[in-house]
């Protein structure tokens, strides 16, 4: 009997209960553990992001409570340094980048109308090792050995002299866990836009958010491997007595900030070009136009990523590098906000010639584009050397980058879970009390930021766990700590508005926005095989441009077939198997973790630790008798 | 805005070009944010939503990338020049030679001279005369720091391993205040160091009186006071030049009591504070590297006051 395969002759119901049958995971608890489903996965990570948001925010609160106040008592120096350089650690690796490709693990392989991320159990693997790192990290500040040397981790005062114990290993430790699952991460989803795109889908019809995605997940793959280097060196001179940073036997202090720049530069714009994208598709369907100027879209993204990795040095003004070097730095940051204008007249230009449908996810991008663009011309100030040898590591510094990154990418990721709640849940969020939290959040969020720009150039350093009176900082900070709670009462509010939307929240339709890119095209929720035909697209706004999508036909119905298709312009190419569920990657994850936290008390763990990785791995690529396909 | 610790009150050649350079950027950064608003509000307020012309938009975003471009050349020249008179400010008089050593969490100041005998030793504070350059060597013992003084001039690092230095050119005298910048450890937040811009003749004044040896105790109580710095363990850390007391390893106390605050600019100096110090360190400034020294109340009066009279 010749295998069961999609096409004109086999639809409707019982095509779907049979792709269903071959697409769906165990029930109950193993299903939960072995899932390799993109949507799954993708939930639990956006889940886990914003539980680690919340943890950061209680961080943040706690330092708005000591910061209230000159000389205040509240927390001691020890604690208060743990909690800000637990607030960095946890926004940007636990938060920032995993959302962002959290949302990009759900929302890829939807867009290109496939059925699963490419290398699923990766993706399972990606989150475990995310989840186990975080939780490592946490549990170890719980414990009063919790970083200490800030989100940077300086040395030497990040050395073994210096900070003695385990806090820094357990620092350098979870950057090796976020490094291992955002790399997965981003190996996927090239994977996937490159090879899984929809017939005709050629790259020039591509949705901004998944160039933005493409373009993120290159930097990842180039930037991540220069603080894997550098954590790698630090807990090698911390455990075995290297001295890759220690001057006195030639190594170098600065080696470190060149090579944490390097990466820590880039990151930014790891956690902002996605928001981009999220902007574009918000921007896009509720202007009810193409975004305008599609091109100078994708060039300006792929620049931002580009430039990205040559200006590090702009962090590292006040080190004493010879001047004249300097002069070059401050052009590549100062060039980055030529992509960054034309993206907004892009937008704001979409807005202008579009009819604009004032929802709530819209507002989210009219906050994006105020703060953002404060926060950008903030930018172009630090990036000249005279004004940032003023304002370096003062509060101004630290209001700029709240304003990129609260207003340049949480916004926008508000706006995007607003957007796609309802593909996530069938649900809409409630839509009146969501425009009064976009205000509320955007007031508040100035409230708190604005007047650091003040306090910075009034000369408050960061970093400070107290400050003396009299200084001009009092009323600034007062006003910045009440800000704080309030934009803590937004967030909440957001966060309350999902819980009750989750039950409570009025139903959505496959396309309740009437948006033009494939995801809408599947159910709201998505079925677990997320199409049942694969769509052909002959435009770069499927849903609004074609009544009738031609399908992809001759898929097997019993086996996880996807259809892969060229790079360049998506023709078919090959039909391929996507993996069934497995719980090797939660062990492997399990064995790697122990591994990993093992090596920073004796370095044999990597030893003794590799082999019970190298089984779990073995048996996770082992061949099951009577499947022929590769099931990597 | 005044401020003894602000940039944007600048009290040297260095942190007025730089706040004029400031006042450039603010300049040209508003206007383009005022644009910005102007096109976002025009977008959300348009009535006439009939007639689109892509070609029209095509040409704005022409213009717009043209008009980013030259601001951006205004803003990079700017502060191109900038930086060169930046480097310049002061050339060309002989400067004064100050060596800055930065420990956690305590600044150590030596004044260097051609003559050997003319250098001294003081710690957290910075006296120098108005309209004279100042060229400053910086030096740290163990981590990071950076020196920043706003009101002068703006931050350098303190690199181990790496000599850096900081040119100053006051142009009014004043009282200012700097701190540590860059993150280093427990007490980040209470290494600070007072900056005085004297006339020449107060500087004058001020340095012969610091070349010279500390005076000696005069009443009983300061006797007593003595014989605990010099025979405790307070002289196994600090200097008093002219006395047995000469280590290295905290601030030197030869002028102590002539110094406007104590413990790296965390209080002020006032007998009482001075006592409270010296009772408990750590309780003050926890982590600090003063251990508590174990003393009875008559010793602790006798030594501060034996400490108020090194002026």
């Amino acid at each position: 009997m010749s295998e069961l395969r999609d096409g004109p002759e086999f639809t409707g119901a019982e095509l779907e209960t049979r792709l269903a049958e071959t697409w769906r995971d165990k029930p109950g608890l193993i299903g939960w553990i072995t899932t390799v489903d993109h949507k799954r996965v993708g939930r639990r990570y956006i889940a886990t992001a914003f539980v680690f948001l919340l943890l950061g925010g209680v961080l943040a609160l706690l330092m708005r409570l000591q910061l209230a106040r000159p000389e205040s008592g509240l927390i001691g120096p020890d604690r208060y340094n743990q909690i800000f350089s637990m607030h960095g650690t946890t926004m940007m690796f636990l938060f920032a980048v995993p959302v962002m490709e959290a949302m990009a693990v759900y929302l890829v392989p939807l867009m290109l109308g496939t059925r699963n991320i490419a290398f699923p159990r990766l993706n399972a693997f990606s989150y475990w090792i995310y989840l186990f790192g975080g939780i490592f990290l946490w549990v170890a500040f719980l414990m009063n050995i919790g970083p200490e040397a800030g989100w940077f981790s300086y040395v030497p005062l990040s050395g073994p002299e210096y900070s003695p114990g385990k806090r820094t290993d357990v620092w350098a430790q979870m950057i090796t866990f976020t490094e291992v699952a955002a790399l997965a991460g981003a190996v996927e989803l090239i994977a996937t836009i490159l090879k899984q795109r929809a017939p005709g889908m050629s790259l020039n019809r591509l949705p901004l958010y998944v160039w933005a995605i493409l373009v993120t997940s290159f930097m990842i793959v180039f930037a991540m491997p220069a603080i894997m280097l550098a954590s790698s060196f630090l807990i090698s001179d911390r455990l075995v007595g290297t001295q890759f940073y220690n001057p006195t036997e030639g190594g170098d202090a600065l080696l470190w900030q060149h090579l944490f720049w390097f990466f820590g530069h880039p990151e930014v714009y790891i956690i902002f070009i996605p928001a981009v994208g999220f902007v574009s598709q918000i921007t896009e369907t509720f202007s009810r136009r193409e975004v305008f100027g599609y091109p100078l879209m994708v060039l300006a993204l792929v620049s931002i990523g580009l430039l990205a990795f040559g200006l590090w040095v702009h962090h590292m003004f006040a080190t004493g590098l010879p001047r004249v070097g300097y002069s070059f730095y401050t052009a590549a940051s100062m060039m980055i906000a030529l992509p960054g204008g034309v993206q907004i007249f892009c937008w704001i230009a979409t807005i202008w010639s579009g009819k604009p449908r004032w929802d709530t996810p819209l507002l989210w991008v009219l906050a994006f584009i105020v703060t953002f663009v404060m926060g950008g011309l903030t930018g172009v100030m630090v990036a000249s050397v005279p004004i940032d040898l003023q304002l370096h590591d003062t509060y101004f510094v630290v209001a700029h980058f709240h304003y990129v990154l609260i207003g340049g990418a949480v916004f926008p990721l508000l706006g995007a879970v607003t957007y796609w709640f309802p593909k996530f849940t069938g649900r809409f969020m409630a839509e009146s009390f969501g425009k009064w939290n976009v205000l509320f959040a955007f007031l508040a969020f100035h409230l708190t930021f604005f007047p650091m720009h003040l306090t910075g150039i009034l000369g408050m350093p960061r970093r400070v766990y107290s400050y003396p009176h009299g200084l001009g900082w009092d009323t600034l900070n007062l006003v910045s700590s009440i800000g704080a709670f309030l934009f803590a009462t937004s967030v909440l509010l957001f966060l309350g508005n999902v819980l009750i939307s989750l039950r409570r929240g009025r139903a959505a339709g496959a396309n309740p926005w009437d948006a033009p890119t494939l995801e809408w095209a599947a159910a709201s929720p998505p079925a677990v095989y997320n199409f049942a035909h694969l769509p052909v697209v002959e435009s770069r706004a499927p849903l609004w441009e074609e009544d009738e999508f031609p399908a992809v036909s001759g898929l097997s119905v019993e086996k996880r077939e996807l259809l892969l298709t060229t790079v360049i312009d998506a023709m078919p190419d090959v039909r391929d198997i996507s993996p069934v569920p497995s719980i090797w990657p939660l062990i492997a994850a399990v064995v790697l973790t122990a591994g990993f936290i093992g090596s920073i008390f004796t370095p044999w763990a990597v030893v003794w630790g590799a082999i019970p990785v190298g089984i779990a791995l073995t048996l996770w690529f082992w061949p099951k008798p009577g499947v022929k396909e590769d099931e990597s | 805005v005044n401020g003894i610790q602000s940039a944007a009150d600048p009290a040297g050649a260095h942190a007025a070009i730089t706040s004029d350079l400031f006042g450039l950027f603010l300049g040209v950064t508003g206007l383009f944010f005022l644009l910005v608003l102007i096109f976002l509000g025009w977008a959300v307020w348009r009535k006439d939503r009939g007639s689109q012309s892509e070609q029209r938009l095509r040409l704005t975003v022409a213009g717009w990338a043209g008009l980013i471009t030259l601001g951006l050349f205004v803003l990079t020249i700017g502060s191109y020049f900038a930086d060169r008179s930046l480097a310049f400010a002061g050339a060309g008089q002989p400067p004064v030679r100050i060596q800055v050593t930065a420990q956690q969490w305590w600044w150590q100041v030596d004044y260097q001279d051609a003559v050997p005998s003319n250098n001294f030793a003081t710690a957290n504070e910075i006296h120098i005369p108005v309209g004279r350059p100042v060229h400053i060597e910086l030096v740290s013992d163990d981590v990071i720091h950076s020196l920043w003084i706003p009101n002068l001039a703006g931050k350098q690092d303190l690199i181990p391993g790496r000599p850096a230095d900081l040119d100053l050119l006051p142009r009014r005298t004043g009282h200012f205040r700097a701190q540590c910048a860059e993150f280093c450890g427990l007490q980040h937040a209470h290494m600070a160091l007072d900056v005085i811009v004297d006339t020449p003749e107060q500087y004058a004044a001020w340095k012969a009186k610091s070349l010279q040896p500390a005076p000696p105790p005069q009443t009983p109580e300061q006797r007593r006071g003595y014989a605990v710095v010099t025979g405790l363990q307070c002289a196994a850390c600090h200097a008093i030049t002219g006395t047995p007391a000469y280590g290295t390893v905290g601030p030197d106390l030869t002028r102590v009591g002539s110094r406007a605050t104590l413990a790296a600019a965390e209080l002020p100096n006032a007998r009482a504070w001075l006592e409270r110090w010296i009772a408990d360190p750590q309780a003050i400034k926890p982590g600090n590297r003063m251990p508590k020294v174990p003393m009875s109340s008559a010793d602790l009066h006798a030594v501060s006051a034996y400490l108020e009279t090194l002026q």
